[in-house]
């Protein structure tokens, strides 16, 4: 069994699966029914001057019959007196020695931040971490993501954090910013010891029809929320692989954040530079009870990968992540269908058709009938291939693919409902070498067939 | 309008629950997103009537119930009772990919009708269907079975006057009358009726004959002769005939049914009781003997028997419907004759003589007797189509069908159109629908020529 034990800015905690600040971590009690179910840490919501929340909070975007694909909240930080907060953190800390605790805080003035910073280390919290994430509520007040996206600002007020800390401080980043490097800098510059990201992104999650109001509602009125759950993830993992490639920021330790719902997805932010995860939406959706999953999941992956602990497999992908101009343009895949296990959904022909390269075809229609369906290039060669399963009326055919039309898109791959039926194959390149946009321009031919008028004027006058 | 006759209350067929009952909305919306939406789906193929049904499976997904039911409904204005009806099992979800895929098919039918049915007991059909004006052209239709009000309703919608003359006193013909009840029962298939008759002008003449007499002209008979002088046009709904004899010994007389009759006492005669009967036959190996097998079972019948004269591989009866009769207790005795029947002094049915059959055919002194107080025999129905060849120039092929073109549904009197059973000698309600659009199309233009 692989070592999941990570060691967070000299914090060691049990293993990489933190909560994140959020309802789950509202109460020492829940804390400690999830450090009880192997949680490895917890970030307890956010503290500051208690706050008043609206009901109702929350809104979902459901995808199919998938719930909460993506979830919205209008919730601010906690709303229960400080003292009682801090009284269970103690609590929670004493009994689970262990396990990481981290306070999350958010205040105004840096007398706010002497007090608070020094309560939260008095009650034993081996972590500290700045929510300037928050998008709603706070931001207005001038706080959460109105420090988070003012670099100059967050680089002033995590400089104090640090002086006045004794413990460790992690910056949260919001993904609500232009360039998540800036911030991301301005807490390196500011002498952060980590990274956390990301915070909830700006969003509104949609409108009640009847009521002409926008959810979550609250009476005749809604407002803008922060967006999570699994439909964030791409982009969290975006803004991941932006700081651990940052020259500035890269050396600091990284958690994880957003859309983690799996030991999976979990893997992914640890391959592209995450020390810890935080998970929110999922345990909302299903409960604590997931990180068992989680542990073993990850335990499994790491011993059939030969890893022998988690360290090894951090940052795994971080190197393979490159800017576009260094992609190979030789690199050529085509679409195979797999006939033996093809349904004869025709869900590929129609993606192809009408969102690629109009390269598949159904056989069993003549030439002129291809022509007529859309397709530009008629292969010499159509197989007959009657999806022969039991079931389906005859008449029916597997498609298959025209590779020289082909561009290789996966788009089929993707729509194609039965896994592994469609598999992209690799075959001999254009080029025959490799070959990135980055070399054509550098050897000044990057100007394809077909170009501007002015595009080429202004190369020759540029290069007579 | 005036209200349909209903069904009286007391009927057997009230006892009987549903086999797919209905979706409630999270249901439908849930399998409602199982489907794939399949490009050149193979499940529209399987359809007769060709519902784009992977188009109102979506608008279920998107919460546009309505317009689910007038994609279904605009291919198939029966499409409610279809829903509850048809032999999904070997149509459209028969075809449904995910049968390739070894995985239980989307359930189409309860889709359709939970589309239907929503929307129908909410929604005018004529808010669904915009009322064309008036054409002031007339078109009587004979009988009121599945084929006639189809019809009825397609040229109501485009403005023509409809009459529907109908014998008996209930209209929708085997649809209200034969369909087994765990499908559909007879005041639901009246229901739909009366959502078509929404569509326009639609006049139902129940109680009312045409018959073949020239002279008759009375307020229950009316002669086929005068419809062609009174309307534009005629639609032959006729149904199929009565239900076939046996031939057996001591066949008439108490005791001894013709299925179809039995099933209509089911599920419309509130004075029919089975209280009597513990022991049944049926004899015959089609769905019609199924069907009245699994009704009697389910209404508590202990022993009931069905009779075939060949092999099972032989039965005509959908291998689906087989499968729930026997999980009910219809036991199934292949290769069996029915050659008599057995009565006591007081001319009671009390039993049946059964020989082994080879070939289909009786083999002399294996007969034995088994207990029966009721018998039910399903081996087919008459035609009733001799009616039709008092339109000049309708004919009839050798098995006694009306002869139509196969695109148009015109028989050979340009006034005159058919479909249904009398047409295919027996299919299913969507076909009947099926024909009737067909029909309908080319009455339009005819219609319109005129
Ligand atoms: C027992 C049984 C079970 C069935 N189960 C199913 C099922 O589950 N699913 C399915 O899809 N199909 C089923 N069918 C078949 C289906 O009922 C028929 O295909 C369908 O009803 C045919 O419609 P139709 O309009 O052609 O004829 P019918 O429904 O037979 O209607 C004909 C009507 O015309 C009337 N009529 C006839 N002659 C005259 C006249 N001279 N004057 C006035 N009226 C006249 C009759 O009284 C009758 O009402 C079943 C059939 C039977 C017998
Ligand atoms: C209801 C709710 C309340 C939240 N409150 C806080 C908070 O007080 N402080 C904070 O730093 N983040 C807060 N977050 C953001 C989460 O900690 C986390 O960054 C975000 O939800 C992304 O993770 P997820 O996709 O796993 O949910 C909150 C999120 C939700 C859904
Ligand atoms: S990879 Fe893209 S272009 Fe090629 S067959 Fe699939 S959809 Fe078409
Ligand atoms: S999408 Fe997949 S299953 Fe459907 S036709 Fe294409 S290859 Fe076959
Ligand atoms: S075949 Fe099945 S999955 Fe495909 S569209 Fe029809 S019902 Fe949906």
């Amino acid at each position: 069994m692989a070592d999941l034990s990570i060691d967070f800015c000299g914090v060691t905690s049990p293993n990489p699966f933190w909560l994140a600040s959020a309802p789950p971590t509202n109460t020492g009690g829940q804390v400690m029914r999830a450090f009880d179910a192997g949680w490895g840490g917890a970030v307890w919501k956010t503290l500051g001057d208690p706050i008043t929340n609206v009901s109702s909070r929350f809104g979902g975007i459901d995808y199919g019959s998938t719930r909460m694909m993506g979830l919205n909240n209008i919730e601010l930080i906690t709303d229960r007196p400080l003292d009682v907060n801090l009284r269970e953190m103690y609590e929670v800390k004493k009994r689970y020695p262990k396990h990481t605790l981290v306070a999350s805080l958010m205040v105004e003035s840096r007398d706010n931040w002497r007090e608070l910073i020094k309560k939260v280390q008095d009650v034993g919290s081996d972590l500290i971490e700045l929510n300037f994430g928050c998008p709603h509520g706070m931001c207005e007040r001038g706080m959460g993501s109105a420090v988070g996206s003012e670099p100059k600002v967050l680089e002033e007020i995590t400089r104090w954090v640090v002086e006045e800390a004794k413990i460790p401080v992690i910056v949260k980043l919001t993904p609500n910013t232009g360039d998540i490097n800036e911030p991301a800098e301005a807490a390196a510059r500011g002498q952060a010891h980590a990274i956390s990201l990301i915070n909830t992104i700006k969003s509104l999650i949609g409108v009640d029809l009847e009521r002409m109001v926008p959810n979550p509602r609250v009476g005749g009125q809604s407002t803008n929320g922060g967006y999570c759950g699994p439909a964030v993830k791409p982009i969290a993992l975006f803004m991941l692989s932006q700081v651990a490639k940052n020259p500035t920021a890269k050396h600091l330790p990284i958690s994880g954040i957003g859309g983690i719902s799996n030991w999976r997805d979990a893997a992914e932010f640890i391959a592209l530079g995450s020390t810890s995860v935080q998970v929110c939406t999922a345990v909302m959706h299903y409960g604590y009870r997931i990180v068992e999953d989680m542990i073993e999941g990850l335990s499994d992956f790491l011993d059939r990968k030969g890893m022998k602990s988690v360290n090894e497999l951090r940052g795994r992908a971080v190197d393979s992540y490159v800017e576009w101009g260094e992609l190979n343009l030789d690199y050529t895949i085509k679409a195979e269908i797999n006939q033996k296990t093809c349904i004869g959904c025709n869900l590929c022909v129609t993606a192809c058709m009408d969102g690629a390269h109009q390269c598949i075809h159904i056989p069993g229609r003549t030439h002129e009938e291809s022509v007529k369906a859309g397709h530009y290039h008629i292969p010499e060669e159509i197989p007959a291939l009657p999806v022969k399963i039991a079931g389906l009326p005859a008449g029916r055919f597997v498609p298959f693919v025209d590779e020289v039309e082909c561009i290789g898109c996966n788009l089929c791959a993707l729509v194609c409902p039965v896994p592994g039926t469609i598999t992209m194959v690799e075959r001999p390149g254009p080029i025959g070498h490799v070959e990135t946009w980055n070399d054509r321009v550098a050897q000044g031919r990057d100007i394809n067939p077909g170009a501007l008028t002015s595009t080429l004027e202004a190369r020759a006058k540029r290069n007579p | 309008m005036r209200p349909l006759p209903v069904l009286a209350e007391g009927r057997l067929e009230q006892g009987f629950s549903e086999t797919k009952p209905a979706y409630n909305q999270a249901e439908a919306i849930t399998e409602a997103n199982r489907c794939l939406y399949c490009e050149d789906a193979p499940c529209i193929k399987a359809c007769p009537t060709g519902i784009d049904i992977p188009t109102f499976i979506r608008k279920i997904a998107t919460e546009n119930t309505t317009g689910a039911a007038r994609t279904i409904l605009r291919e198939n204005l029966l499409g409610y009772s279809c829903a509850r009806v048809c032999p999904v099992e070997v149509l459209c979800a028969g075809a449904c990919v995910y049968n390739a895929w070894e995985r239980p098919p989307i359930q189409i039918g309860r889709l359709q009708r939970f589309a239907t049915e929503t929307t129908l007991s909410q929604t005018p059909m004529s808010s669904l269907f915009a009322r064309k004006p008036s054409t002031g052209k007339r078109v009587a239709l004979i009988g009121s079975g599945p084929a006639s009000i189809a019809a009825a309703g397609l040229l109501a919608m485009e403005g023509h006057k409809a009459v529907i003359f109908e014998r008996k006193s209930v209209p929708g013909g085997l649809n209200t009358l034969g369909i087994a009840p765990y499908k559909l029962k007879g005041n639901d298939a009246l229901q739909e009726i009366q959502w078509i008759m929404d569509l326009g002008d639609i006049e139902l003449r129940c109680g009312v004959e045409i018959t073949q007499d020239d002279n008759d002209h009375s307020a229950t008979k009316v002669s086929a002769q005068s419809l062609l002088r009174d309307f534009d046009a005629v639609f032959l709904g006729l149904g199929l005939g009565a239900d076939s004899r046996l031939g057996a010994l001591d066949e008439d007389g108490p005791g001894v049914y013709g299925a179809v009759e039995l099933i209509e006492k089911i599920k419309s005669d509130p004075a029919f009781s089975l209280t009597h009967v513990s022991h049944a036959i049926v004899v015959g190996g089609g769905n019609t003997a199924i069907d009245i097998a699994h009704e009697l079972a389910l209404l508590g019948v202990s022993d009931v028997s069905m009779v075939y004269r060949r092999g099972t591989q032989d039965m005509s009866a959908y291998e689906h419907e087989l499968d729930y009769g026997r999980k009910h207790g219809v036991r199934v005795m292949a290769n069996r004759v029915v050659t008599g029947f057995v009565r006591d002094a007081d001319n009671k049915l009390i039993g049946a003589q059964i020989a082994r059959a080879e070939n289909g055919r009786a083999v002399e002194g294996t007969e034995e007797t088994v207990a029966a107080q009721i018998a039910a025999i399903a081996i087919g129905q008459s035609r009733a189509t001799e009616l039709a060849t008092r339109f000049e120039g309708v004919t009839l092929d050798s098995k006694g069908r009306v002869v139509v073109d196969p695109i148009t549904h015109r028989t050979g009197n340009a006034r005159v159109w058919a479909g249904g059973d009398c047409v295919n000698g027996g299919k299913e309600v969507v076909n009947a629908a099926q024909e009737a659009k067909l029909a309908v199309r080319d009455m339009l233009n005819a219609l319109a020529a005129s």
